[in-house]
């Protein structure tokens, strides 16, 4: 199996496109062409492509219509924020105490700390749930523990009792509800409604925000990168074609002997974990994270982004969220100029959702593989003949437009 | 000889309708058998309970030479235990190549970190062509097995079943929408598997269960009304009715 | 002085009424000073002679008093009752008899302050209790009942005999007994008062008894003499800081540090970079800052202050109580034994209660889910834009109420209306969307999430941001209420109605007409239906634009009482989703058992955690993730083959 292997050269393919942007980036940053705030938006742009990749795993090839996996995202994002809150609040309080005359104490400065982070919602300790945030290497670990935890339990309860279908993806949306409101309340230990954040100011680097964009720039786009080359590794092999069999038949699966509750299991906790991992490099190019950000629509505009970019095909999710997230910012930014209609002004701030919502009715209708399937007619692929018929009986199979003859 | 799967007193209602009742059927580690009944008789049902898709409410069924009981197992540690199913219409991943498909079936390990770090040996690879050779479909392995033709497919599927190497095989109807040139390899294959093997196949067309030359069990609401050579089924008074008075 | 003496001797020898008469102008002439320049701590007497002299003119002068209408003619420093005459003043003596008219510049008016006047108010209490005018005497029962003092109960208890109108009487007697259980000194009076009211379920009756069993904590080393509540255990009844406290309060321990005060402490006494011999680069340890504020101490250069051990001791040597406002142990134990048996009633009727709540709600959720489980279990899609739907209801309702003013008359043709624009909707989304994902329920809960988004957004654009009024008939409002703890809107009423009659029509439609036998026939099995004759999609249309509109008469029903933004119907979608997956599909039955549960379980819930409606939803969905474990398909599922498994 030679790396030039005609599958493998859309993985190099994009590679290099990612390669070259990284690059042309960096050099347009260096020369002052781009300001740091559409660095951060590209850096975050980029970490939205990550968690499509995982989307796309875990519906495009797993059939799992997960509409829970920006919650995942969020949790990672508030695991990394913990930290940076914390250290970020114990290099001022510190400072502070500095000028006082006295050496601060160590319990000074944690009260401080728990004052500092907790005033705003009356409380002035810190909870248990911060007994780690001391420390970066635990808190790292957490990023990947609490959202893998969370979807293995979640996971393990749903696929056990079988529940599939459009019965998962409303469970999945009730999981996302649930978790968002528990963080809305104040007592969940995480700032309720405020959320954390100052999460831009790394502790301990001195460096200017272009720097930093430039860095978080650099680490999403590697992020990318490493996760790209994985899901291909995994998805072009026979793991690949297991899971594509899952998503197509599941039964037949299953009398092959494969445990499919484990499979679904497993890329459940795996997309889970990967968008804990995005959502950790997100939320301090954002600078904040509040609860609103596990909205259950935050989960569906996933799945649409890997839809209008194509299912199914890892660099169709790259595209489709890349796209749909920058014209969106590009979009509600009041950038756009307004057509005005003679009787009436379509101003985009508020015509955008009702274009996107639109499209994405025309895209499911009309061209279910999306803009990957732009490629194909590069490549001279074309669907298999099939009358209508999908490709199994399952309801996350592909179908038949999606697929390649 | 010692039976290699065992079923007995299985009753199994669905709405208070029973579509078991009180079965006992047993088969040899390498014996061929043809289970054949009236629709509604109870033969899908019989395989379902076999393959784990549905639990009975009551009754036992073993497998193996020290019995497993297969009522506590899910489908999947069942296909393990040695058990393949083809199903009355063809099931293939239409989506994945005649290749991926046999891959899919071979005899490996089944659990997600085993079938992450497998990767195709020289051996498998033979294998696979090997296989889909012995079912005519050597020159289609890079073909998706959705544009094969009804019979390509079910050949596929016998091959898969192959590939799992099963201990037992429950065959649905493997003749439906042969040619007759088809069946009649159809018949030579299983005969040729039931060596090594047990394979129950649940077969109506007659003609076919002649040529399989077998035992034959006959179903008729959920229980056995009659076992042996087709000619000795074939003069039960009672099968005689049941066939003729449905028509 | 003498004159005013004068004048008020010939106002007796003219006076035609009997002896006491003249006593009430007798004891304001007594006590003149004082009146002129009263003090809230003095002139209690005053008020309570003038009160109690029997003086039939002793309202009128506390009244006048009262409104600052009792004055002093310049001239001749007379005091008369002033009532506002033209220009001037019209003048009676305090006597009774009329005394002509003064201009307001010959006046002086007096003016007590607001303490006083307060007295003065407690004082004629009594007179309005006995007024003629029955709203007089209902609004003085009021006034006691708001704010009682002792200082009412006698006037009440004088005031009982004489009452003829009997519902004022029964107020008056029972208004009696509660003032007596607070306020009378005899402590077997008072515990027999709290006896008769039994299990009484009032507000007032809990009011009156509350304050009875307050109680205050206290640090003591002995037992200390006062109506002991109960002694408390420390860390299970009382936590340490609050027990430290009292202590202090008690002073029994000097105060503990805070980190900053012991800091503001040490830095004050801060002396060649050393604090009690202490070196200040050693100050960045709890222990060391402790080791020189104890050296501090010593010295006498800081108050002393508890360390951690001297607290932990202080604690031990001390006992906490929990001890009684009220003196007297008998009176406090049967107000305990009548809150108690109050509060076994008070439960029973709260259940009662939150059973009608959750009955109401879970009356909003089967309206908002019906039309969702009929498109679920007839085509298997579940439409994500069915929370629109909800809100172009509410819309619907709110333009009507623009064109028709009259709420009635507006809600009525709103019902309708609504279900017309919703069917309307439904029919075009079945009809241009749906119909072409058949069979994908994934794809097309997707695609509808993009109408939806798309609907969002256009109400908003229509409609704007800010919410919409959608106003309920004037007989909805209020609440019908059976006792003190139970009660129920009639908007919820209304609405609970509105689900039944759903329930009939859905069942009349299903049972009874030829497109409901159609509509099951293509829900069991689509393939027979059409080789029937009966046309799959002309159903499929039908029963979508029927589930919509349902979803809009929900829409019209919920904006009575929620606020109508284009937000409203997402704020039930996922209820409504929870609804249909705990039901069950493809059965009426289910929808009604699942918005049951769901609407019952959130109120039970949010009964054990009131504060919190936040918690509820958190938790309520974690029960239904775990309810699914075991009911994977719902609480009524098909079975067997039907279920298509």
């Amino acid at each position: 199996m030679t790396i030039l292997h005609p599958r493998h050269r859309s993985a190099l393919v994009f590679l290099a496109c990612l390669a070259l942007f990284t690059i042309g980036v960096t050099v347009a940053a260096h020369f002052g062409l781009v300001s740091t705030s559409f660095v951060k938006t590209l850096g975050k742009t980029l970490c939205l492509c990550l968690a499509a990749l995982a989307m796309d795993l875990i519906w495009g090839y797993a059939g799992i219509l997960s509409l829970g996996h920006m919650a995942f995202f969020a949790l990672g994002g508030y695991m990394i924020g913990m930290w940076l809150m914390y250290a970020r609040t114990e290099e001022i309080v510190i400072a502070s105490l500095a000028n006082g005359g006295l050496p601060a104490t160590p319990e000074e400065i944690s009260q401080g700390i728990a004052t500092q982070i907790f005033g705003v919602v009356g409380a002035s300790y810190l909870p248990a749930i911060w007994s780690f945030a001391y420390s970066l290497p635990l808190q790292l670990a957490l990023v990947v523990a609490v959202p893998g935890l969370l979807a293995l339990v979640f996971g393990w309860l749903a696929f056990r009792s079988r529940v599939t279908g459009v019965y998962l993806s409303i469970l999945t949306q009730a999981m996302t509800l649930a978790l968002a409101l528990y963080l809305f309340q104040n007592d969940s230990g995480l700032r309720g409604n405020n959320g954390l954040s100052g999460l831009q100011n790394l502790p301990g680097i001195t460096a200017g925000q272009d720097t930093v964009s430039l860095w978080f720039f650099w680490a999403s786009a590697l992020a990318l990168a490493l996760a790209y080359v994985a899901l291909h590794a995994i998805v072009s092999g026979k793991f690949g074609s297991v899971i594509r069999a899952i998503r197509d038949d599941e039964a037949r699966v299953r009398f092959l002997g494969y445990s499919v509750e484990g499979y679904k299991l497993f890329v459940f906790t795996l997309t889970a974990v990967i968008c804990a991992l995005a959502g950790a490099l997100y939320y301090p190019q954002a600078g904040i994270i509040n609860p609103a950000e596990l909205a259950p629509i935050a989960s569906i505009y996933l799945a649409v982004w890997v839809a209008i970019g194509g299912r199914g095909r890892l660099y169709g999710a790259v595209i489709g969220a890349a796209l749909v997230s920058l014209l969106s910012s590009w979009f509600t930014g009041g950038r756009v100029p307004s057509i005005p209609l003679g009787f009436a002004t379509i101003n985009w701030v508020d015509w955008w959702q009702v274009l996107l919502g639109l499209t994405f009715v025309g895209v499911t209708l009309f061209a279910p593989k999306g803009i990957g399937g732009l490629f194909d007619h590069f490549t001279g692929s074309h669907p298999p003949d099939r009358k209508g018929a999908p490709l199994g009986p399952d309801d996350g199979s592909l179908r038949e437009r999606e697929a390649e003859a | 000889m010692s039976a290699l799967l065992e079923v007995s007193g299985v009753t199994v209602s669905f709405d208070g309708f029973r579509a078991i009742n009180n079965l006992t059927f047993a088969i040899g580690a390498a014996e061929l058998r043809a289970i054949i009944g009236p629709n509604g008789a109870g033969k899908s049902t019989f395989m379902d309970i076999v393959t784990g898709k549905t639990r009975p409410d009551s009754g036992s069924v073993t497998f193996g030479e020290r019995p497993v009981s297969l009522l506590k197992l899910s489908e999947a540690q069942i296909a393990r235990a040695g058990i393949g199913r083809k199903f009355q219409r063809p099931t293939v991943f239409e989506d994945q190549t005649v290749q991926e498909n046999l891959t899919l079936a071979l005899k490996a390990g089944r659990g997600p970190l085993a079938v992450l770090r497998w990767r195709k040996s020289a051996a498998d690879e033979a294998r696979v062509a090997e296989l889909a050779g012995q079912v005519g479909l050597g020159d289609s392995l890079t073909k998706k097995a959705g544009i094969l033709s009804h019979g390509q497919k079910q050949w596929l599927e016998i091959a898969m079943l192959l590939a799992q190497e099963p201990r037992l095989l429950l065959v649905d109807e493997p003749a439906a929408g042969m040619t007759l040139a088809e069946r009649e390899k159809t018949t030579e294959l299983l005969v040729e598997i039931a060596k090594t093997r047990a394979v129950v196949v649940v077969e109506h067309d007659m003609d076919f269960v002649r040529r399989l030359s077998c035992k034959v069990t006959v179903l008729h609401e959920g229980a056995v009304l009659a076992e042996g050579s087709l000619d000795h089924v074939t003069r039960n008074q009672s099968v005689i009715d049941v066939y003729l008075g449905r028509g | 002085m003498r004159l005013t003496a004068l004048l008020v001797a010939a106002l007796c020898w003219l006076a035609p009424l009997p002896s006491l008469a003249q006593e009430a102008a007798r004891i304001v002439a007594e006590h003149r000073d004082q009146i002129e320049k009263p003090s809230r701590q003095t002139i209690g007497p005053v008020i309570a002679a003038l009160a109690a002299s029997g003086d039939p003119m002793a309202d009128d002068i506390l009244s006048a008093w009262e409104d600052k209408r009792l004055v002093i003619r310049k001239t001749d420093g007379a005091m008369f009752i002033a009532a506002p005459d033209g220009d001037g003043f019209a003048l009676t003596a305090l006597d009774g008899t009329a005394a002509g008219r003064a201009a307001k510049a010959d006046l002086t008016e007096l003016k007590p302050n607001a303490g006083v006047r307060a007295l003065i108010a407690t004082a004629l209490v009594q007179f309005t209790l006995s007024d003629p005018d029955p709203e007089k005497r209902r609004a003085a029962l009021a006034s006691i009942a708001q704010d009682p003092t002792a200082e009412a109960l006698e006037p009440l208890r004088a005031a009982i005999a004489t009452e003829d109108d009997p519902a004022l009487k029964a107020q008056k007697q029972r208004l009696e007994r509660l003032l007596t259980l607070r306020f009378d000194p005899d402590s077997a009076a008072r515990v027999a008062a709290i006896d008769s009211f039994g299990a009484d379920l009032g507000l007032d009756l809990r009011g009156a008894l509350n304050p009875l069993v307050a109680t205050t904590r206290v640090a003591s080393a002995t037992p200390p003499e006062a109506n002991i509540a109960r002694e408390l255990r420390l860390g299970t009844d009382i936590p340490e800081d609050e027990a430290y406290g009292l202590l202090v309060a008690a002073k029994l321990a000097p105060a503990r540090l805070t980190l900053e005060e012991q800091r503001a402490a040490l830095l004050a006494n801060l002396k060649d970079g050393a604090v009690g011999g202490v070196p200040v680069v050693e100050l960045g340890s709890q222990d060391a800052r402790d080791r020189a504020y104890t050296a501090l101490e010593a010295s006498g250069a800081v108050p002393a202050a508890a360390t951690d051990d001297e607290a932990k001791a202080a604690l031990a040597s001390a006992k906490f109580y929990e001890i009684y406002a009220e003196p007297a142990p008998a009176v406090t134990d049967a107000a305990e034994a009548a809150l108690a048996r109050i509060d076994t009633k008070v439960g029973a009727m709260q259940a009662a209660d939150l059973g009608l709540d959750a009955l109401s709600l879970a009356s909003i959720y089967f309206l908002a889910a019906i039309g969702l489980a009929i498109t679920f279990g007839v085509m298997g899609v579940i439409n994500m834009a069915h929370g629109e739907f909800i809100t172009m209801g509410a819309y619907t309702g709110y333009v009507v109420q623009l064109y028709v003013p009259d709420y009635t008359a507006s809600i009525l043709i709103a019902l309708p209306l609504a279900f017309a624009v919703t069917f309307a909707a439904g029919v075009a989304l079945e009809r241009l969307v749906i119909r072409h994902l058949y069979k994908r329920p994934l794809e097309t809960l997707l695609a509808t999430f993009g109408i939806s988004i798309a609907l969002q957004q256009l109400l908003k654009n229509i409609f704007g941001t800010q919410a919409r009024p959608l106003t309920a008939p004037g007989w909805l409002d209020g609440a019908l209420a059976i006792n003190d703890v139970v009660s129920i809107s009639y908007i919820r009423i209304a609405i609970f109605v509105l689900a039944l009659l759903f329930l009939g029509v859905f069942f009349w439609l299903m049972k009874r007409t030829r497109l409901g036998l159609e509509v099951r026939a293509v829900t069991q099995n689509p393939a027979m239906a059409a080789s029937m004759g009966i046309n799959p999609d002309r159903i499929n249309m039908l029963t979508f634009g029927i589930g919509s509109g349902i979803a809009g008469i929900a829409g019209v029903a919920i904006g009575l009482f929620a606020k109508v933004t284009s937000e409203l119907g997402t704020d039930y979608i996922v209820q409504s989703f929870m609804t249909v997956v705990v039901g069950g599909v493809g059965n009426i039955w289910g929808t009604l058992a699942g918005a049951t549960m769901i609407g019952g379980l959130q109120k039970v819930i949010e009964f054990f955690n009131p504060s919190n409606t936040l918690a509820a939803q958190t938790y309520m969905i974690l029960f239904i993730i775990l309810f699914i474990q075991f009911r994977p398909r719902g609480i009524i599922a098909l079975r067997g083959r039907a279920a298509g498994d």
